[in-house]
């Protein structure tokens, strides 16, 4: 579903992608591990072309998303992000946050959109902040809230960029729940995490980046069992 | 102190009261939305627009408001020759031209303020450039810069004082009138100045509540 081809990407003469290549299949979950500075969040938000990269191609359905001809707010439409901030919209209300994006860019009609964001505030367990500001619940609350909202929008695949990572320790379960929940349910999700466990459990694919490349990649049991490339052996023994 | 003049002059100083609102609402209106209009086009990526816009708020900024009022005064007759323009529209379109630059500095720092997290949530999810400046980024912007903003709207009301010099009626024009009539020197412009003081001063109440409403609807 994604392909990507030597990805590169610099700021100025620092460069932080030196040649991605991956293929992401659909319904598959792909984990993406690594030390800070590997580059991870980085080639994770190009997907999306939050980051645009220097060179290199992006196929998302056979379509480049890299190129200037194509509509890139509309490839975002089915490619859900979550993010480490949470990033929910502190001057509207949960509801609000939830079916703002569907009925502005998609036009889905009022009653639609009600019935949607009772369905996903169950999904997630909230359904009883359906009236509350973001300012009132707390990091696991927002983060689930923000799975919710860009699940509104009913992604092919969705992006976790670090989503426990800024979490307090007790919070970090109901969120990875969730997660867990849409992987059953077969969401093609690609997630940048430091969550070994989550990893090892829900992953079908890990991807080991160091120094902006995927030094090595293989199944979970095969990863963490029997590491191949040194550098992942060194990590793996500060992680686990 | 000789306030007797009051009783002759009061519905005078009325009518000047009623322009210099007039003059304040304009200027602030039309201010806020050239204001958002200038900040927008700093913000394109098409460089002569936003270089535009820059050397726009320098201009605005740089020089008196009197020698702006000066120049649409006498430079808008000359461009568009013949054409006869009211002193109070001059004065209002120089004072909203002169709020805009203001506005817009102050919008600006007020968009700056917000995360860029909140831009990237709201493109992630498909929204246009333009769909998440006006409904994620201004609304939240507004609320950081609401205090400034109300310097500034009060401002404005003190501002359209200098129109005066063009002839334009208002409350301070209405005030040296009374000063000439009457010979007093000082007590016809502390009935102005206490004018000008009840209008900001109900302004900042005003604009207290409107700020407290906001906080009690979103804490952050």
């Amino acid at each position: 579903m994604i392909d990507v081809n030597d990805l590169h990407k610099s700021y100025g003469k620092n460069e932080v992608l030196k040649g991605v290549n991956v293929n992401i299949n659909r319904g598959e979950v792909v984990v993406v591990i690594g030390p800070s500075g590997s580059g991870k969040s980085t080639f994770l938000r190009c997907l999306n072309l939050l980051e645009v990269p220097t060179s290199g191609t992006i196929l998302v359905d056979n379509q480049d998303i890299t190129s200037k001809k194509v509509n890139i707010d509309k490839v975002r439409e089915k490619m859900g992000m979550v993010f480490q901030q949470f990033n929910l919209f502190p001057h509207k209300t949960v509801y609000q946050n939830i079916v703002h994006a569907p009925m502005r860019v998609k036009g889905t009609k009022q009653q639609e959109a009600k019935v949607l964001a009772e369905e996903l505030l169950k999904k997630v367990g909230l359904s009883e902040k359906i009236q509350a500001f973001p300012s009132s619940l707390s990091g696991g609350q927002l983060q689930r809230i923000a799975i919710a909202r860009a699940l509104a929008m009913k992604p092919e695949v969705m992006l976790f960029d670090e989503p426990t990572s800024a979490l307090d320790p007790e919070m970090v379960g109901e969120v990875l729940a969730v997660m867990k929940d849409l992987a059953r349910e077969g969401m093609t999700m690609v997630v940048v995490t430091h969550e070994m466990g989550f990893a090892k459990e829900v992953g079908d694919r890990i991807l080991f980046m160091d120094q902006g490349k995927i030094m090595e990649e293989n199944n979970p049991k095969e990863f963490f069992e029997h590491p191949k490339h040194p550098r992942t052996i060194d990590f793996l023994s500060k992680v686990l | 102190m000789n306030f007797s003049f009051l009783g002759q002059y009061s519905s005078f100083y009325l009518t000047g009261a009623y322009i210099t609102i007039a003059l304040a609402v304009i200027a602030v209106v039309l201010g806020t939305i050239l204001g958002v209009a200038l900040t927008l086009l700093r913000r394109t990526r098409f460089k002569p627009l936003k270089l535009l816009g820059d050397i726009y708020v320098e201009f605005i900024r740089g020089t008196p408001l009197l020698a702006q009022i000066y120049i649409i005064y006498i430079g808008v007759p000359i461009i568009f020759s013949g054409s006869d323009i009211p002193d109070f529209a001059v004065g209002a379109i120089a004072l909203s031209l002169n709020a805009a630059a203001y506005i817009s500095e102050t919008i600006r720092s007020g968009i700056d303020a917000v995360s860029i997290g909140q831009m990237e949530a709201a493109r992630s999810l498909g929204m246009t450039q333009r769909q998440t400046m006006f409904d994620i980024i201004l609304p939240q912007a507004f609320k950081n810069i609401l205090p400034a903003l109300g310097n500034q709207f009060i401002g404005s009301i003190k501002d359209s004082s200098i129109v005066s010099i063009i002839g334009v009626a208002e409350l301070m024009y209405k005030s040296t009138i009374v000063r000439g009539n009457t010979a007093l020197g000082l007590e016809p412009i502390l009935v102005a100045s206490l004018g000008y003081l009840i209008m900001t001063f109900t302004l900042a109440q005003l604009l207290g509540v409107v700020e407290r409403r906001l906080k009690t609807s979103d804490r952050r």
